[in-house]
């Protein structure tokens, strides 16, 4: 994960079928967001190498700088210093060659738009054919489990259901990297169960590179092939953790010892930090 | 509904009330004058019969007024240059094309206004300023100079149109066009949209709210400046030459009924931007949603 620490630990044997490369690489990047009281430290110096395939979660308490992270990530932000590779390109060039979709906190669904025209929506800014557009859309949506919903509007769609669809929109172009910032976060617990499981069989089905943010430690632990623990004032690494357990997972592993013995592993490193502040 | 009709009906009633007993007061004080100037005695019963009755009252009761619109509407054929439909439409034709022109003008100001700082600048308090003259100064210089390089007939009418509705319209389409949702902007720029694209995809979208609750300002708008436009510039025909030769034979059952046909179709003007706003929200599917 680091790239300091070279450890495997192979869980499925599509993992090892591909050759890793590396999706995004960080080096010594810090953002500074310049205010009247004060510059603030909204990221010093992450480092950070993440490889395709993998799944990899940003936690840590609010102000961490975990969707600021994304962010820059997705070129929503510039970073003030430091190097950030994005498969082998600068984040700019990354984000103008579509290279990876993006899901927020809020389903983002254009409420004059119904769900096949949503998820349109990037296919027609990126110039495919109508023709191509609708084998995605019914792809996808198929994938995320609203094949019968491509009229509905989105005020006609739960919560879940409208960030299905956003997740389905954002797989519609095919990228390979998928920045996703606390997508269920919104969502109540059962439905961010269901939700979970969902994204793991779609991320394996695709297998695609996922960076998730996330506040929740149990979901860090239930998705994750790696978790980043991140610290505030000012925003930083703490620490990261390779996951020992396999890359699908179920909700009964949740009742394992070594999801346990994860979760604590999270819990302590969060902790430790917090102790220092 | 049964509660909104009985509230119109009520409120109905009282205005028409009111109507009376001010007609009473004005009319029957000039019954009073006239009969006093001539030395004659009068009671009380004799100005309340009369006042309702008066030849070129101060103010015609609503009978009257009724009257005179069955006379001019339904008892003359529209073709008939005394037919208030005749006079309607005219007026109608300019203020549509006004009303047309004068909504493509603001929407193209208000985009350049979005797009380009430079142009807010220079171009926000001229139109601003366009809208502190009074209407009534500038309208006969526009038709004289028009007439002068002779355009006349309804184009100068409806530039008055024009000059009145793009302004609503601008500035609620500024508005309209900076709406648009944070997260969807960048969504867009996720997808490295080009500023076309974030424009008819997603501003534009965004803007339509804004742009209808303009459209019926404008519209409205459109049809007092084309009023405004037949009324000092001696026009044959509109629901202003109506207006103005009530007034110079002291006509004033025919300028109220003007007047109320003249509110009657600003209201259906309205009324049919709102339908046009409910067919297209329908259409986005928004519409029960809001």
């Amino acid at each position: 994960m680091l790239a300091t620490e070279e450890t495997t630990i192979v869980s499925t044997p599509e993992a090892t079928d591909k050759p890793k490369r590396e999706m995004i690489a960080i080096d010594d990047l810090s953002l500074i967001f310049p205010s009247k009281d004060g510059d603030v430290h909204a990221l010093s110096n992450i480092n950070l190498s993440i490889k395709s395939g993998d799944f990899v979660s940003f936690i840590g308490p609010s102000g961490c700088g975990k969707t600021t992270l994304l962010r820059v990530i997705a070129d929503l932000e510039k970073a003030t210093s430091g190097n950030l590779k994005v498969n082998g390109t600068d984040a700019q060039d990354a984000r103008l060659n579509r290279l990876y979709g993006y899901v927020f906190q809020a389903a983002a669904l254009l409420p004059w738009r119904n769900i096949q025209q949503n998820c349109a929506l990037p296919m027609e800014i990126s110039g495919l054919s109508p023709a191509q557009q609708n084998k995605q859309i019914d792809k996808y949506l198929k994938m995320v489990g609203l094949q019968d919903f491509h009229k509905k509007f989105p005020w006609q769609l739960s919560g879940g259901m409208q960030q299905r669809a956003s997740i389905a929109r954002a797989l519609c172009l095919n990228p390979d990297l998928l920045l996703m910032d606390e997508p269920f976060g919104a969502l109540d617990e059962i439905t961010r169960d269901h939700m979970n499981i969902e994204l793991l069989r779609i991320w394996s089905e695709t297998q695609k590179t996922v960076v998730f943010v996330t506040h929740s430690i149990d979901e860090a632990v239930l998705l994750s092939t790696h978790i980043v623990v991140m610290s505030p004032r000012p925003g930083r690494v703490v620490k990261v953790i390779e996951s020992p357990l396999p890359r699908l997972k179920t909700l009964a592993l949740r009742d394992d010892p070594a999801f346990h013995a994860l979760a604590s592993e999270i819990r302590t490193a969060l902790a430790h930090e917090h102790a220092i502040d | 509904m049964k509660q909104k009709l009985f509230s119109f009906v009520s409120l109905f009633v009282i205005v028409i009330a009111i109507w009376y007993i001010a007609a009473l007061l004005m009319n029957g004080n000039q019954l009073i004058n006239n009969l006093e100037r001539k030395n004659q005695s009068w009671t009380y019963q004799q100005i309340i019969a009369g006042a309702y009755d008066v030849k070129r009252p101060m103010l015609p009761a609503p009978h009257q007024v009724g009257q005179e619109l069955i006379k001019s509407i339904i008892d003359r054929p529209v073709t008939s240059k005394r037919s208030l439909i005749y006079h309607a439409q005219i007026t109608l034709n300019s203020t549509l094309l006004g009303f047309v022109f004068g909504s493509l003008l603001g929407i193209l100001i208000a985009v350049g206004i979005v797009h380009n700082k430079t142009l807010e600048s220079s171009l926000m308090p001229w139109v601003i300023a366009s809208q502190t003259i009074p209407i009534l100064a500038i309208a006969p210089m526009i038709v004289v100079v028009l007439g002068a390089i002779n355009i006349t007939g309804v184009i100068p009418k409806a530039i008055i149109s024009m000059y009145l509705s793009f302004f609503p319209v601008t500035i609620a389409m500024v508005k309209g066009l900076r709406s648009s949702d944070k997260l969807h902007e960048e969504l867009m720029h996720t997808y490295s949209a080009t500023a076309k694209d974030i424009f008819w995809k997603l501003r534009w979208y965004s803007a339509q709210p804004y742009l209808f609750a303009s459209l019926k300002v404008a519209i409205a708008a459109a049809l007092v400046g084309a009023i405004v436009a037949e009324l000092p510039t001696g026009a044959q025909g509109g629901l202003g030459a109506r207006l103005l030769s009530g007034s110079y034979y002291g006509q004033t059952e025919q300028i109220w009924s003007a007047l109320i046909v003249a509110a009657t179709l600003g209201s259906i003007l309205v009324w049919l931007v709102g339908i046009a706003e409910r067919v297209l929200l329908r259409r986005r599917g928004e519409l029960d949603h809001a």
